[in-house]
């Protein structure tokens, strides 16, 4: 526990009227015990609850030139998180108990955010036979999201059987909805834009097919399904049926989804090459409706870090995907302005319940855990990539000025973030 | 005149213009006993070919020398690249070397443009995987003006797979750009999706070969691999001949002044039939000779050669 007494001087939570918060013992604690606290003052800036990530790569083990457990935690804390889910794509990949408690361990040594590994849906993400969901389960890391995010688990049979076996441990599959003989070579969305550039497209019927499929599925067994990275308008209209219908399912967006189009490939910089692709104009409208609306539950970042030698090539041979952690609240901010009870149900509170994770996703008040973001609604930033704490570079949003920045971030009490500045 | 040639959406209709009437200006050279002009003396070109295209590399390579440059063709096999290097490292050595002018063709779309933001001489795009080939439209506008007068007013039909087809792309951009009026003909799954708006709001789609034939006054055969029967984009290759091959009695079609173009290299009894790739209509190695005037008029405007 923290030795250091915070008193946190006239922020407003979520908006509401200026408070005082005292951070003591993990905790937020009734303010007649503020004596002998450290004073941060707060004049103008909201509190948020703790900002939790349903879907981030850290690439560690495996391509720790990439990222590791340690940069992308400091990544996580300065864009306001405590809690990070981490995907199951390393090399090797989270198949086993040995791996996800392996990450778990890593992120609790860096104690910068609660590292919450994710695991792998089949061995080897290859689509074949169940991982130990079990072993996984039952580990020390707890596990209770599983995934092969970066690959569908695109058979039927195979799918099923994941659903439902979780249920078990009320474990949920995240699915990465993707038809893979849809998407064979596929590098952007397919469209007016990959026409013109002779790239191969990515049809967004692929992504829809599996969703549709996946909630009948869920459906049919009783089962939790999360929709990983929803891109499309033809998705929000496939999940707005499935809820109508009670399917118990969540689904998520990634801010780049929120915010760029396939427009940004017309530079072939792969920068902006990422799965699911950048879609359309339309598209964005779509995803930003329903995320307003709750059809989308989450924001979630697809984090994904990539060393500079996959990205400063020809967009055909660059590895997809890009940096989030750092840049997220801005730009839900700037998408959804400033309604902080919204941002705060889409960041944190629903992806903590989704995870499982009871010490996250707290409004900051008396009693509950010291576990917040402070964030400066009023000051604007300009992206610079080199100024990253993640170990790549791979941003898309280079020199854009964004609005929202983080000030401070705590976890159980303790300061990962103040001014601005990681604490460690 | 602008810096790279990468799409030929570069090309506004004066400047494209000006690259054909300046082809023309040195096919005349090329008709002399001394073919060689001092004009592009001390200047370097390379020719980075990622891809095996002898037609193309020789092409660029005999307009570059023509024009006096120094040449220095850069293959992908049995060098370095062979070996891993990365298109920036190569970029950058390119850079070391002074070459004012890089000629590239590659197997991965947007590869010139990539290029282009890494080094300091002009780049030519000869061929960006099923991007573009503008050099190969402006020989083909070159043909057809010198075949028939004009590129403006033109029904150009564009026969195959044009999802797949840099050629395609190109000449879409420039002879729309130039005034000519365009359709694009093949089986459903070998045409872009939106391919109208992506292209050209003017872009006329037909599925229907000898409907479309009556109407035109060039009908430009792409290439179609067999290839692409195994991806299901078309049941056989002779349901694919039967339907969108050009053969002696779909050729009887056409109005009498129509011309039959190629991009080569053919697939003699696939897209096209021996007595049609050998006819009066055909300019196929018409097209060839014009690349070399095309490509000189090219490398002499982008390096200001005046």
């Amino acid at each position: 526990m923290s030795s250091t007494t915070y008193l946190i001087k006239g922020v407003s939570v979520l908006g509401a009227e200026p408070t005082d918060l005292l951070v003591r013992d993990g905790l937020i604690a009734p303010e007649s015990e503020a004596r002998g606290a450290q004073v941060i003052d707060a004049d103008g800036l909201v509190a948020l609850p703790g900002l939790v990530d349903l879907h981030t790569h850290l690439r560690e083990p495996g391509r720790e030139d990439a990222e590791t457990v340690e940069s992308g935690s400091r990544a996580a804390a300065l864009g306001g998180y405590t809690a990070v889910c981490a995907m199951a794509n390393t090399s090797p990949v989270a198949d086993t108990a040995g791996v996800v408690e392996q990450v778990w361990r890593l992120g609790r040594e860096a104690g910068l955010v609660d590292v919450q590994p994710i695991g792998a849906v089949t061995v080897g993400l290859a689509g074949q036979h169940l991982a130990e969901l079990g072993a996984m389960a039952t580990s020390a890391a707890k596990v209770r999201i599983f995934s092969d995010d970066g690959h569908c688990v695109s058979d039927p049979r195979l799918m099923r059987r994941a659903l439902e076996y979780v249920k078990a441990f009320d474990g949920v599959i995240a699915q990465h909805a993707e038809e893979p003989r849809l998407t064979e070579g596929a590098q952007m969305h397919e469209g007016e834009v990959s026409a013109r550039l002779g790239l191969t497209g990515w049809p967004a019927v692929a992504e829809e097919a599996i969703i549709a499929r996946d909630a009948l599925l869920a459906e049919h067994v009783g089962a939790r399904l999360h929709v990983c990275h929803v891109s499309t308008a033809g998705s929000v209209d496939v999940l707005r049926q499935a809820k109508a219908a009670g399917v118990r399912v969540t689904a998520e967006v990634t801010p780049h989804h929120l915010l760029l189009t396939d427009e940004r490939a017309t530079s072939y910089d792969p920068v902006f090459k990422v799965n699911p692709p950048l879609r359309t104009q339309n598209d964005v409208a779509a995803l930003r409706q329903a995320l307003a609306e709750g059809l989308i539950d989450i924001v979630a970042t697809d984090h994904a870090p990539h060393a500079v030698e996959d990205k400063e090539c020809e967009w055909g041979y660059a590895r997809p995907g890009m940096l989030g952690l750092e840049t997220a609240l801005s730009i839900v901010l700037d998408v959804l302005g400033p309604d902080w009870p919204l941002i705060a149900e889409r960041m944190s509170r629903t992806p903590a319940r989704i995870a499982g994770l009871t010490d996250h996703g707290h409004l900051p008040a008396a009693g509950a855990p010291a576990t917040f973001t402070l964030v400066d609604p009023a000051a604007r930033w300009q992206v610079d990539p080199t100024a990253s704490a993640s170990r790549s570079r791979n941003t898309p949003y280079a020199g854009m000025t964004l609005p929202g920045r983080v000030v401070a971030t705590f976890l159980r009490g303790e300061p990962t973030v103040l001014d601005g500045k990681a604490t460690k | 005149m602008i810096k790279h040639l990468l799409s030929a959406a570069d090309l506004d209709a004066q400047h494209a213009t000006l690259v054909l009437d300046t082809a023309a200006e040195l096919a005349a050279v090329s008709g002399r006993e001394v073919k060689k002009l001092p004009t592009l003396r001390g200047r370097t070109v390379v020719n980075l070919f990622y891809e095996d295209s002898t037609r193309t590399r020789i092409s660029f390579e005999a307009a570059a020398k023509r024009l006096s440059a120094d040449v220095i063709n850069f293959s992908a096999k049995g060098s370095s690249v062979s070996k891993g290097e990365s298109l920036k490292d190569t970029a950058l050595t390119l850079q070391a070397m002074g070459a004012d002018a890089v000629v590239v063709r590659h197997p991965a779309s947007g590869a010139p443009h990539r290029l282009a933001s890494w080094v300091d001489g002009s780049v030519v795009n000869a061929g960006d995987g099923t991007h573009e080939h503008p050099t190969q439209a402006l020989l083909d506008a070159y043909t057809m003006r010198s075949r028939l007068g004009r590129v403006a007013g033109l029904h150009v039909a564009i026969v195959g797979d044009v999802l797949h087809s840099r050629v395609a792309r190109s000449n879409v951009l420039l002879l729309t750009t130039l005034g000519a009026k365009v359709t694009v003909v093949g089986p459903p799954t070998l045409i872009p999706v939106d391919v109208g708006p992506a292209l050209s709001p003017d872009l006329r789609v037909s599925y229907d070969l000898d409907a479309v034939l009556p109407d035109v006054d060039v009908v430009m055969m792409l290439r179609v691999q067999r290839e692409r029967m195994n991806d299901s984009f078309f049941p056989s290759t002779r349901e694919y001949a039967r339907r969108y091959g050009l053969d002696a009695t779909r050729m009887r079609r056409l109005p009498e002044h129509a011309i039959v173009m190629h991009p080569g290299p053919m697939v003699r009894g696939m897209e096209i039939t021996p007595e049609v790739a050998d006819s009066a209509r055909s300019t196929i190695v018409e097209q060839v000779a014009n690349g070399v005037s095309v490509r000189m008029a090219v490398l002499y405007l982008l390096l200001g050669g005046k």
